[in-house]
């Protein structure tokens, strides 16, 4: 920092010292009530949400999203080792563990939508059990949220501009970082 | 050396013959620019940026995005060379243009969105797959020569 001896660069200096111990101040009270909200969510972004949440079929599009994850990621499907045949795409795309899971997964993702200003007071039950049960890699969460943010590209069309899309992806930023914030 | 199913180069031929390669540039780069707003640091003299409606409306958005999609028809036409198609965008863009490689990614993502909504069912999980495996290779090749 510059200024050594003189009183203008002294008082900047003060000045700068209590914006820090006041940012620093409401970080901490910040983090002491899981219910309070980091995230700002404008009327257009909301209303976007609702609107693409609502056109949605979720038990179409949750097996279509993790149909697509466990094919375009393969690796992806060393998490569901119990699922039977995950031989080839068909076979995915035709195996009812795997519709079925997706069903759940869009079930949950209810949740966030239903919830946008606590989105990381509601996952952080979800976020454990990914962690310590199931071991999953938190990359992995923005591989689904990439899968679904195309089917509904698919789905949508021209329907979904590139104003929607930026809203959609906040969304899944949001959640992906929900559900990794107990990892560490 | 990437190898390539008889599938994938057939997807990849067929989705770039059917593409109108000046709408589909145009709506990529125009959607990478307001979904990755850090991205229009790249185009300051591009004019009017300030929001989704502007750079939709940008005729040098337009331009450009036609311009990159142009440059993407070249590896569709070399699929086994892509690394040495590529080597002399991958020194301008690193040496002179400046840009993060992480960019190429963002924008093969807004170009993927792109192509499913254009394609709807058509676009497929194999063909998804293909597609993305594709634009891995082309960003790999651009960002070949930056080390």
């Amino acid at each position: 920092m510059s200024g050594g001896g003189d009183k203008e660069g002294i008082k900047s200096a003060r000045a700068a010292n209590s914006d820090c111990s006041l940012i620093l101040e409401s970080l901490i009270v910040g983090k002491s009530t899981e219910a309070d909200s980091m995230v700002e969510w404008s009327d257009a972004e909301r209303s976007a949400i609702a609107a693409v949440w609502g056109k949605l079929n979720l038990d179409e599009v949750g097996p279509q999203a993790l149909g697509r994850v466990l094919i375009v990621y393969p690796w992806t499907q060393r998490y569901f080792g119990t699922f039977g045949d995950l031989s080839n795409a068909a076979a995915i795309l035709g195996n009812p563990k795997v519709a079925n899971h997706g069903k759940v997964v869009l079930g949950a993702l209810d949740k966030a939508v239903k919830n946008l200003d606590n989105i990381k007071g509601t996952y952080a039950n979800l976020s454990q059990l990914h962690c310590e049960k199931l071991n999953v890699d938190p990359d992995n969460f923005r591989l689904l949220a990439d899968c679904l943010t195309i089917v509904i590209a698919t789905k949508f069309g021209a329907a979904f501009p590139p104003q929607v899309q930026a809203t959609w992806q906040k969304l899944m930023a949001v959640v992906v970082a929900a559900l990794t914030s107990r990892y560490f | 050396m990437v190898e390539w199913t008889d599938f994938e180069r057939a997807t990849i031929q067929d989705i770039f013959s059917k593409m109108d390669y000046e709408s589909v540039g145009h709506n990529a780069l125009a959607r990478c620019l307001v979904v990755y707003p850090w991205t229009q640091r790249y185009f300051g003299n591009f004019g009017n940026l300030y929001n989704a409606a502007a750079i939709m409306g940008n005729p040098k958005v337009a331009a450009h995005g036609a311009v990159v999609l142009h440059g993407l028809d070249r590896a569709v036409k070399n699929m086994d060379n892509i690394k040495a198609t590529y080597a002399e965008l991958s020194v301008l863009h690193s040496e002179k243009l400046h840009v993060d490689p992480d960019n190429f990614r963002l924008l093969a993502d807004c170009l993927t969105i792109v192509v499913a909504s254009r394609l709807g069912t058509g676009f497929t999980a194999d063909v998804q797959a293909a597609f993305q495996k594709f634009l891995a290779v082309v960003g790999a090749a651009l960002r070949k020569q930056y080390h």
